[in-house]
């Protein structure tokens, strides 16, 4: 059992096939967008927003998958709608979580009709929930590369007014910031990265590289970049070594991901108690 | 004597401001110097907070006239500095002092932040002086959510500061603070109108932890208004008219007591700058 977990046997073969290549590409592209925008999830409370907006994305996909159309097209709708209407939402956190909460059961019993009347292959309806590294293809490469640097160039336009608006909401509404008008356009960078990380990791992980990275780079740095490259390296680790982990087993990425980001996780925050040990001491 | 430097920091004229058919205050004139320190006194609910969302360029006069420092109010005005009432801060947020300055300075502006290297160094000296200036260098790389309330105010102060703006806004920046706490952030303020003739607005509903600083009060109660030197404004002739109940005012040492003037007889307003 355990032999077959961490098995690395062929993997060098499989390394060497394009699809796994292609995978590899989609994985360190996500790792880089996702990792970006994961300080600013966290500073901001949005966990549960983007587990909503990641069950919204499988919604989307398994409606698209049942009339047949492209499943990417239809995760990508399904996460923008969602998040733009959290987004609207606004900022008080209690209201918004409770909506969320609404909308995400209705759209996961939605998207379990949708894959029950499905009668297609069912490996391409389990992977919408636990994600695949073969649902990567060349268009799929295409439309991930167009998404991210989109997103990048979003990010260069608006981050700092965006960090200002996470972190520090008042005084940023104060000095002009637009503050409900940035929390949709953040609310739209994180429907558009957790849209393209569905197919990968899976709805219901999408948590492991939206949530995870971030969380962990939180607790090591208070510096916003600091946490920001930190993040980036995680969500790469985690992406990138999670896939080439689970090669040779044949078991979902999904899992090696989510695994890594935890250990990570941990070890951050073993790291911020062993310094504060230290600071106090001094 | 140039004109720039006896313009006034801040001046209104006529103005007024109206939600439907309920009016806030109007014919408010006021003209604040460089240097001056204004106490914004009143009961919740009277405007205090909206007036400062005036100033901030949020929110248009219904009528009469706005000028912060010759020119009309506009969001993220570099002549214009706010500090707001202590805040509870998550301690695992990510973001040092510093930034915390740093923000204050170009925090609002858009596009990609870096710039060529002496630009670069600029700012980090103009947010290391403004924190020298608060004594927050010690503590300038340690989480904002992991300081004192004591600390975070004098953040918040340097925050403000480090644009050099004409108008500093106050927003109940004493609130939850402990004694000594309140004298170190009324220093700082303090310190700089002097020495950069910073004009002040100080909005508060204690006015003893700054009243030696206090060069005017405007005390406003449900529409009604009153401007003048401390001595003038708060005695118990002013305040009952004001309140239009008995209202006494007692000066016990160097402290004022008013007595009969208790919020809950005018209308709740939630605080800070509502969205």
């Amino acid at each position: 059992m355990i032999d077959r977990l961490f098995s690395l046997d062929g993997t060098l073969e499989l390394l060497a096939e394009p699809f796994v290549q292609n995978a590899l590409i989609a994985c360190a592209v996500l790792g880089l967008v996702a990792g970006l925008l994961t300080p600013l999830v966290v500073s901001r409370g949005m966990a549960f927003a983007v587990h909503g907006t990641a069950e919204l994305a499988f919604t989307g996909g398994a409606a698209a998958l049942l009339v047949g159309l492209e499943v990417g097209l239809g995760s990508v709708v399904g996460a923008v709608v969602a998040a733009t209407v959290f987004g609207v939402l606004g900022l008080r956190r209690r209201e918004r979580d409770s909506v969320i909460g609404v909308l995400l059961a209705f759209g996961l019993g939605l998207g379990v009709l949708f894959l029950a009347l499905y009668e297609g292959r069912s490996a391409n309806r389990f992977g919408l929930l636990t994600g695949s590294i073969v649902a990567v293809d060349g268009t799929n490469l295409q439309v991930l590369g167009v998404v991210a640097v989109l997103v990048l160039l979003a990010l260069l336009v608006v981050y700092r007014p965006l960090l200002f608006a996470s972190t520090d909401p008042d005084v940023a509404l104060a000095r002009g910031v637009p503050v409900r008008s940035l929390s949709l356009v953040f609310a739209v960078l994180i429907g558009l990265v957790t849209a393209l990380a569905v197919p990968i990791v899976g709805a219901i992980l999408v948590l492991a590289v939206m949530i995870v990275p971030g969380a962990a780079a939180n607790r090591v740095t208070a510096d916003p970049v600091r946490a920001t490259i930190v993040a980036v390296v995680i969500a790469e680790v985690s992406l990138v070594g999670g896939t080439i982990l689970s090669l040779a087993p044949g078991l979902p990425v999904s899992a090696y991901v989510a695994t890594i980001g935890f250990v990570a996780y941990l070890l951050c925050r073993l790291v911020a108690r062993l310094r504060g040990r230290s600071v106090a001491r001094a | 004597m140039t004109t720039t430097a006896t313009a006034p920091a801040l001046s209104l004229h006529a103005a007024g401001l109206r939600f439907g058919d309920r009016t806030l205050w109007s014919g408010l004139d006021l003209a604040v110097a460089p240097g001056e320190f204004v106490a914004v006194l009143g009961p919740n609910g009277s405007g205090k907070t909206t007036l400062m969302r005036v100033l901030l360029g949020l929110l248009p006069l219904s009528e009469g006239e706005v000028r912060i420092a010759g020119a009309a109010p506009r969001r993220g005005s570099p002549e214009i500095g706010y500090v707001p009432q202590q805040q509870q801060l998550d301690p695992d947020l990510p973001l040092r002092g510093r930034d915390l300055v740093g923000l204050g300075l170009d925090g609002h502006r858009f596009g990609p932040g870096w710039a060529r290297a002496g630009a670069r160094r600029e700012r980090r000296d103009r947010v290391d002086r403004a924190l020298a200036a608060v004594g927050g260098t010690r503590y300038a790389d340690a989480p904002v959510g992991r300081l004192s309330g004591g600390e975070q105010q004098r953040l918040r102060v340097a925050q403000a500061l480090v644009g050099d703006p004409a108008l500093l806004l106050c927003d109940e920046p004493l609130l939850s603070l402990d004694l000594s706490h309140q004298r170190t952030v009324t220093r700082l303020i303090d310190e700089r109108r002097r020495s950069a003739g910073t004009a002040v607005l100080f909005v508060t509903h204690e006015i003893n932890p700054v009243l030696p600083l206090v060069d005017r009060v405007l005390y406003l109660v449900d529409g009604r208004f009153r401007i003048g030197p401390t001595e003038q404004v708060m005695t118990s002739e002013v305040l009952s008219e004001l309140y239009r109940t008995e209202v006494d005012v007692l000066r016990v040492r160097d402290r004022l007591v008013v007595v009969g003037a208790e919020d809950a007889e005018v209308h709740p307003e939630h605080g800070g700058i509502p969205v």
